[in-house]
């Protein structure tokens, strides 16, 4: 165990990777930042339209579309690789929807299916045509956020912004803006499906650009977080915000902010530990996420503690259930 | 059913005979061809060969076996957060003596499985947060933790590492005699339990609040079977892998789904299903080197759940495509033949024969189209054609049936004016659609309510049952001016 957990320098861990290595760590720590932010902001919606494992599983099917790109031609260019899971995304959301309308099977199991058989044919091309794809199996689960910024790029003040972080920044703005731009449709049709219809927004135009742009999103976030961790990067930085807040725009603030922290957290934590970068910045999502869920202000668990102190004259323990179901 | 129980005591004999149980890699022994990879594998005489088979069979049936419950309760994503939350389990029991140990290994993963299903519970039931973002929140943490170990063990510079990563994707040939004895005792447990609880996990399944008013415990029956799919999740690791083994859960139970009714024959097929996934699996990831086995095994499942939904007899697409199909076909028919019948009558029967041009013009469509509506009546034995096809004659049964259509349409029409006080104007669509399904039970029934009435709301004789029966257009009826038989 001694030899698993180093001991904790505070200066190796903490100043050193700000002051010596300060040209490899700012670009990881943007770049974890990015992905978090772009992925968060549309995690939030995913997880108002109920529809986080259909990230989920976005996420594990982009694999053979990016194979499938790289095997035509020949190549890691950024447009294949974005049609490539454009495409990916889609078929996954329209296999999902076909199991699911054209047979008895639920929705959970029609997602189950449809992604692991998707994801199945790109781990078996990536093997079969291990020579000609230049990705590994292992780097397809949890990324290679530590080689980002290594490819030459632009060099701005001392520090090189390599072409997979001015591309992942792109995709980030485009994907803030997007929200921005189409904000109100995405509200509505998020919180009350009836009034958007009544309105003239078209509910299935919505629901499948949002795919399109959670491929988009997950194909850029790929190369850096790998397929799995990019469903955390997906509903943490969201699920934290909702934790704290009822106001979409505050969450959506929330879960950028959630991005940033667990992003130069987790380069601590992988510093310290000398794990995977991308899977450290997971786990410190995922302890400001329990950090919200215990202190949040409003929900936390020790609030609902105090709150549910029984009092004479109110009505007994079980209401809070009938309450959430309620909301729910 | 008794199949796994034959496995169990295959095994000590397949134990005696290994000598090479830990090869890494069954591709890596020899560099031959595809051929010969699968001549050897289906001679059985390679031990890994044999483990493997047997290992991935084993864990077809428990899968099939708890996924159709997991499928039936609509939990298919519990497994797959379940499988993803086991990994930090599988590093902690590498770490437990540093080798990959089967049963700490086993304890390790169930434990944190476990603890990733009790953490889902308590989001769900103490946050606003939704089941979807649960499972999704608590399946990517628990993986991130797990990777981060793994990362921090294969640093480590002591250790037997060899094989930890397999957990990823699954490697059939790594499973070795210990872990088939594992596999085993769980499949032997998963059958027995599905036996003696049988009963309590299906009215739990299919209606838990009658479960509960019958006194069952329903909280402990689910966690039983929570703890019952943690052990199969944990045995199909090393096959399978952590990242695809919901997949074996979920896609062999909803082949059996498609297929069946009854909850007994959904588990049977389920558990052949996920046998034969197993063994397609182990037996593509032999063929190459290299070829990692859990997506073999999920493209198995597929294949077998996309047969049973393209051909499935009740549910199958292209099954219901073909009843559709069969059934709007035979639909025209009728109408083609109630439209000969409707000719016929106008003339009041004079003649028996139909030509091609009444018949277009009565259904008010193109000669073309009477034609191929006649050349299908004539394949069905309904009628036969003269003339170069333009004389149309009924034969027997033609009759009987055109006849037994215009009845029905007619004895309904009578009935919703009589009985449902319809208009008579607003009755014949309706009866356009039941004429074709009405059965004789019901069409006597309605006669007899209408005491035989012999007109329709229109003033058009209703056929007789006799009228059916004769097969054959009756002699000119009202006006006796021309015999039977005369032709034009």
């Amino acid at each position: 165990m001694t030899q698993l957990i180093p001991a904790f320098d505070f200066h190796q861990v903490i100043v050193a990777p700000w002051s010596q290595d300060a040209a490899g760590t700012f670009p990881i720590v943007l770049m974890g930042f990015l992905v978090g932010a772009a992925c968060g902001l549309v995690g939030t919606f995913l997880i108002l339209r109920r529809m986080a494992l259909v990230g989920d599983a976005i996420s594990h099917s982009v694999l053979p579309g990016i194979a499938i790109a790289f095997l035509l031609t020949n190549s890691r260019g950024t447009l294949p690789m974005f049609i490539g899971a454009l495409a990916a995304g889609i078929v996954t959301t329209l296999l999902i929807e076909i199991i699911h309308r054209k047979t008895r099977v639920k929705q959970d199991a029609a997602i189950g299916i449809a992604f692991t058989s998707l994801f199945a044919v790109g781990v078996i091309l990536i093997s079969l045509y291990a020579s000609k794809i230049d990705l590994d199996q292992e780097c397809v689960l949890y990324g290679e956020i530590g080689f980002i910024g290594l490819e030459e790029g632009i060099t701005l003040g001392g520090i090189n912004f390599s072409p997979q972080l001015i591309r992942m920044a792109s995709v980030t703005l485009v994907v803030a803006a997007l929200i921005l731009i189409f904000y109100k449709e995405l509200l509505v049709s998020s919180f009350d499906p009836a009034l958007a219809f009544s309105v003239g927004i078209n509910a299935s135009v919505v629901h499948y650009s949002l795919m399109c742009v959670l491929s988009a999103v997950v194909v850029s976030a790929f190369e850096s977080v790998g397929a799995i961790l990019v469903i955390a990067m997906l509903i943490l930085p969201g699920a934290t915000g909702s934790l704290l807040s009822q106001r979409l725009p505050r969450v959506m603030g929330l879960a950028v902010l959630h991005a940033a922290m667990s992003s130069v957290m987790g380069l601590h934590l992988a510093t310290w530990l000398d794990c995977s970068i991308a899977a450290s910045m997971v786990v410190m999502g995922a302890f400001l996420f329990a950090f919200a869920w215990i202190f949040s202000p409003s929900q936390g668990i020790i609030q609902r503690f105090i709150r549910s102190k029984p009092k004479l004259d109110e009505p007994p323990a079980d209401l809070p259930a009938a309450e959430k179901s309620a909301v729910g | 059913m008794n199949r796994p129980f034959k496995f169990s005591l295959l095994i000590p004999v397949l134990l005696a005979s290994a000598t090479n149980a830990h090869a890494a890699r069954i591709g890596e022994l020899t560099d031959s061809s595809i051929v010969e990879q699968a001549l050897r594998f289906f001679t059985f005489q390679d031990p890994t060969v044999r483990f493997a088979l047997a290992g991935t069979i084993l864990l077809g049936i428990t899968c099939g076996l708890l996924g159709s419950f997991i499928v039936v309760r609509k939990m298919a994503l519990v497994g797959d957060a379940l499988s993803h939350a086991v990994l930090p389990g599988v590093a902690f029991g590498f770490l437990w003596n540093m080798s990959k140990d089967p049963v700490a290994i086993f304890i390790g993963a169930t434990v944190a499985g476990l603890l990733g299903a009790a953490a889902v519970h308590l989001i769900r039931h103490t946050t606003r947060l939704k089941e979807d973002t649960a499972l999704g929140l608590v399946l990517a943490t628990f993986f991130a933790v797990g990777v981060c170990m793994l990362t921090m063990i294969q640093r480590l510079p002591t250790g037997n590492k060899s094989g930890i990563d397999k957990f990823l994707f699954g490697q059939a040939a790594a499973i070795g005699a210990g872990d088939l004895k594992l596999m085993a005792v769980i499949t032997v447990l998963a059958i027995l339990a599905v036996m003696l609880f049988y009963k309590e996990f299906l009215v739990t399944s299919f209606d838990s609040d009658f479960a509960r008013s019958c006194g069952f415990a329903t909280h402990v029956i689910h966690y039983g079977l929570m703890l019952l799919v943690a052990f199969a999740v944990v045995i199909a690791l090393q096959a399978v892998g952590v990242v695809l083994v919901s997949s074996m859960l979920i896609t062999p139970a909803a082949a059996a789904y498609l297929l069946t009714d009854r909850m007994h024959w959904m588990l049977f097929l389920s558990a052949i299903f996920g046998m034969l996934a197993g063994a397609f699996g182990a037996f593509f990831s032999f063929l190459g080197p290299g070829l990692p086995t859990g997506p073999f095994i999920v493209l198995g499942a597929t294949t077998v759940f996309s047969i049973a939904f393209f051909l499935g007899p009740k549910h199958g697409v292209i099954t219901r495509w073909f009843k559709q199909r069969s059934r709007s076909n035979r639909i025209q028919r009728e109408n083609t033949l109630k439209s000969i019948y409707h000719v016929l009558e106008n003339r009041s029967f004079v003649g028996e024969s139909v030509s091609l041009r009444e018949l277009a013009e009565r259904r008010r469509e193109t000669l073309e189209d009477a034609r191929i509506q006649s050349k299908a009546l004539a394949r069905h034995g309904l009628a036969t054609l003269h003339e170069d096809g333009n004389q149309i004659f009924l034969t027997p049964g033609g009759w009987q049936l055109a006849c037994s259509i215009v009845r029905n349409h007619r004895l309904w029409e009578l009935y919703l004016t009589n009985a449902a006080d319809f208009a008579a104007d607003h009755v014949h669509d309706d009866a356009e659609k039941i004429e074709h399904v009405l059965g004789d039970e019901v069409v006597r029934a309605i006669e007899r309510r209408l005491k035989y009435a012999n007109r329709d709301p229109h003033g058009k004789p209703i056929p007789s049952l006799e009228d059916v029966q004769r097969g054959a257009a009756p002699r000119a009826r009202r006006e006796d001016s021309v015999g039977y038989g005369s032709s034009i």
